[in-house]
């Protein structure tokens, strides 16, 4: 693409993975994982969530390691990085969360740890000497902000910057940018791009993880997938097209529709019903979604599509900044979880551990907290009804513990989860908000929810389950809302329900079987 | 009772024959019922900050609000000649309002509650002081407050008023804090308040009815205090005892970071720092070193406590690590 294009094919790789395999209890995360980087080549990697990218930065970060297979950095073999090796060889990460200290200036982050001493017994910080060093860093990353900046003014792009940077600071051989961009608006996206190229200009390489592909579409030298923790292609500079990634992250799904289970129901009344909604995280995109009784509504998107947020807004935790909800055709205003929780608006957090339930508490506290006056008896609480309610809840969802009086944080993540759903199953759920309710649960009681949810739907509860695994959305849905940068990018019937069509409006672009058909918002 | 309870039950009593065995004294009808009228003014007044505490906040401006609700009420009665039950709605009122205010900034402004309580600590002792022009608020010769004197100072069969107040306070508190919703919902919020939160709890009501009893429950022992003292010099009466409050939680078992204690726990707490001052008092050892020895106790106590619950973390993580080996599906 560009005419000034440093790489050099034939220059031996700085980096290069041969056959690593990674597993955790009872999952594969990443296997037969080969790939090489050469300096200053721009390497696209992508794959869906959960194909195996975090893994293999946290094996490239010396975080983990692998369990076999060999990485080779600049000639010297290793079974596996430490972090010394990692950041003594040149590898530096930007990740998407930042790791700036926001009361400091940009210098004394740059510097952080390493910061030029003056003499003397007091070690003060040398300012003068600290600027000098920092000047020249900040004009190859473009910076259009001064060094003495404070952190917290910066723009998110420009907090990049700062980041690679301080990369840059530590003679970086490799930058690692995990989704930087994601949260990023267009033009600072532009900025970002350029400070890429102008790393490959300097014969740095860099590896760029990106949902956005338009991104690496322009600035990758070569693309690697991933899928499933393997390997499923790379795309040489002139094969790397947009459809051609979609097709390597899904792989053979392509072109079956994935038609789950029983034929498309008959959808009930709207229950819950958002109309231009606004979130702090997205305030200029309003949202509208309406979820229908009997119904599972699967809510499918990239991480940081706004999908949690919306979520949050409909339980009354975050604010809502605009737009209306109506419940059963009434309006309703909800300023507080108890206000939703009121209603029959119940919501499983994202966090199970930190929103989802109290560690500390029994199982029968947990269930019976959303609902403890019910328990009660001149505001006494009632150990009998608490735990008669905590015991029939416990036999229905299957909660594997020796007795409901044993601390929730002592038992699998599977389990806590259904205390969660526990509370709300023990009360008349209208409207239940599910945000990632399988995420790191085992396969089998990942069924179990799924049949709870089932459960839930087949009673006439509207459920909207938000999902970034594909096969869950696609397996357990009836329509299928997908969100892309805060809002919805389209809303999928049974009958388009596809990997494809779910990806790519996940990436905002409409799928083409359903242009014709006007089946999109 | 839990275990901590009782260890701290028996540290008691073994203080407690030690010291006897010293000085016989200690067991002798008039020590016995100054102490306890002691714990009864601080075991009031501690277990309004254990409500508090469990929240996971704090309340530093009790000991300047017993200066300055006691110079209020003795004023009322003996300068403003109020009949004396109004007076003591009314200081109990006033308890509520500066509690309602501060569970109100610290809720609704999202302040801490110890800059909240500290700027309170400043400004009620200032109030207090300016209001008596730095002077003593005190009764005139033969001023007498028969049935509340008798309430408040006197005693029953040989017991004080005081202490049975506290027994009664003790009785109803652990009812609420252990038994009733409210109280579940004040241990929730101290061990995770964003998922109380998540669970509909109207979390920020909640905290304020905490700091309302807190204010509520100073109230009532400053007005204890200011009959126990009889007359009030704004610039030292109540001072530390914020202190010596958040010390009879601490050893009676609370967290600071909220969620943990019990209410029989602060009022032995209270009784272990009341017998340790009169230990000092008895022992002959110099009442300078008074602090000392609380410093000294609380610092064993809470270290004692906590190295067993790292023991017992520790226990319970090998035979969790045991079961998971034993082939429990791993999550």
């Amino acid at each position: 693409m560009t005419s000034t294009d440093t790489t050099h094919p034939d220059a031996a790789p700085f980096l290069s993975l041969e056959a690593v395999r990674k597993t955790y209890p009872g999952v594969v995360a990443l296997d037969r994982f080969s790939m090489e980087v050469r300096p200053g080549e721009v390497i696209g990697l992508v794959g869906e969530n959960g194909a195996g990218k975090s893994t293999l930065m946290k094996i490239l970060g010396g975080v983990t390691r692998p369990d076999s297979g060999t990485i080779t950095v600049d000639g010297a073999a290793h079974d596996g990085l430490t972090v010394e090796q990692s950041i003594g060889s040149g590898i530096a990460f930007v990740h998407q969360e930042l790791n700036l200290f926001e009361n400091l200036d940009v210098a004394a982050n740059i510097f952080f740890g390493r910061e030029p001493l003056r003499a003397g017994p007091l070690k003060l910080v040398d300012r003068a000497r600290l600027r000098e060093m920092v000047a020249p860093l900040l004009k190859r990353v473009g910076a259009n902000f001064s060094a003495d900046a404070p952190v917290a003014s910066l723009s998110l792009a420009q907090q990049q910057m700062v980041e690679i940077a301080k990369a840059l600071s530590i003679k970086a051989r490799l930058v690692i940018l995990d989704e930087p961009t994601s949260s990023l608006p267009i033009a600072e996206t532009e900025k970002l791009l350029d400070v890429i190229k102008g790393l490959k200009a300097e014969g740095i390489s860099v590896i760029f993880i990106s949902h956005r592909l338009h991104e690496i579409e322009r600035v990758a030298d070569r693309v690697v997938v991933l899928r499933d923790g393997t390997l499923a292609g790379t795309l040489a500079k002139v094969e790397i097209n947009h459809d051609e990634m979609v097709r390597l992250m899904i792989g053979r799904m392509l072109k079956e529709r994935e038609k789950a289970g029983e034929a498309a129901r008959a959808p009930g009344s709207v229950a819950l019903s958002a109309d231009a909604i606004r979130t702090s995280t997205y305030p200029d995109r309003p949202v509208s979604l309406e979820l229908r009784r009997a119904e599972i509504l699967g809510l499918a998107g990239l991480v940081g599509s706004g999908r949690t947020e919306l979520a949050r807004v409909l339980f009354g935790v975050d604010e809502r900044l605009a737009g209306s909800v109506t419940l059963d055709g009434k309006p309703l205003d909800v300023g507080s979880a108890a206000d939703a929780v009121a209603n029959g608006i119940f919501l499983v957090p994202e966090d199970r551990k930190l929103t989802g339930i109290l560690l500390d508490l029994s199982i029968a506290q947990n269930i019976t907290l959303p609902n403890l006056p019910a328990h009660a008896r001149r505001s006494l609480v009632s150990t009998g009804a608490e735990l008669a309610t905590a015991e029939k809840q416990k036999k229905n969802l299957g909660i594997k513990a020796p007795s409901v009086l044993t601390r929730t944080g002592t038992l699998s993540g599977g389990n806590q989860q259904k205390v969660v759903l526990a509370k709300w199953l023990a009360m008349n759920p209208k409207v239940m908000i599910l945000d990632e309710p399988t995420r790191g649960i085992d396969i089998g009681a990942k069924a179990e929810i799924y049949g709870l949810m089932r459960a839930l739907a087949d009673a006439g509860v509207a459920v909207l389950m938000i999902s970034s695994d594909m096969e869950e959305v696609i397996g357990v849905s009836d329509r299928i809302a997908v969100m892309h940068e805060g809002q919805i990018s389209g809303i999928l019937d049974k009958d388009d329900f596809s990997q494809e069509n779910v990806l790519l409006l996940a990436v905002g672009k409409k799928p083409k079987s359903l242009q014709a058909a006007g089946g999109v918002e | 009772m839990s275990k901590k309870d009782l260890g701290l039950l028996i540290l008691i009593l073994v203080v407690g024959a030690v010291v006897t065995a010293i000085n016989p004294r200690f067991l002798s009808t008039i020590n016995l019922a100054n102490t306890s009228n002691l714990v009864a003014l601080f075991g009031i007044l501690s277990i309004g900050q254990a409500f508090v505490i469990i929240t996971g906040g704090i309340e530093l401006s009790v000991g300047s609000l017993i200066a300055l609700l006691g110079t209020l009420f003795i004023d009322f009665i003996a300068v403003r000649e109020l009949d004396w039950p109004l007076a003591f709605v009314v200081i109990i009122a006033l308890g509520a309002v500066i509690g309602f205010v501060h569970g109100w900034l610290i809720t609704r402004l999202k302040l801490q509650p110890f800059v909240v309580t500290l700027c309170g600590l400043l400004i009620y002792r200032g109030v207090a002081r300016f209001y008596t022009a730095d002077g003593t608020a005190g009764f005139a010769f033969g001023q007498n407050f028969p049935t509340l004197e008798f309430l408040t100072a006197g005693r029953s069969g040989g017991l004080p008023n005081s202490f049975i107040a506290l027994i009664v306070i003790a009785i109803v508190m652990w009812v609420v804090l252990h038994r009733s919703v409210f109280g579940r919902y004040l241990y929730a919020i101290g061990k995770n308040e964003e998922a109380a939160k998540y669970s509909g709890i109207r979390t920020g009501r909640i905290i304020i009815a905490a700091y309302v009893i807190c204010g509520v429950l100073t109230a009532l022992s400053a007005i204890y205090f200011a009959m126990y003292t009889r007359s009030i010099s704004p610039a030292s009466h109540g001072q530390f005892y914020e202190l010596y409050a958040i010390a009879a939680a601490v050893l009676g078992g609370f967290s600071l970071r909220g969620g943990e204690g019990s209410l029989v726990g602060v009022v032995l707490g209270t009784v272990l720092l009341q017998e340790l001052q009169n230990l000092v008092n008895l022992l002959g050892i110099p009442s300078s070193l008074n602090f000392a020895v609380m410093g000294g106790v609380i610092l064993i106590g809470v270290l004692v406590d906590q190295q067993w619950g790292v023991f017992r973390a520790r226990r319970r993580m090998m035979e969790a690590t045991r079961q998971n080996v034993a082939g429990a599906p791993a999550e």
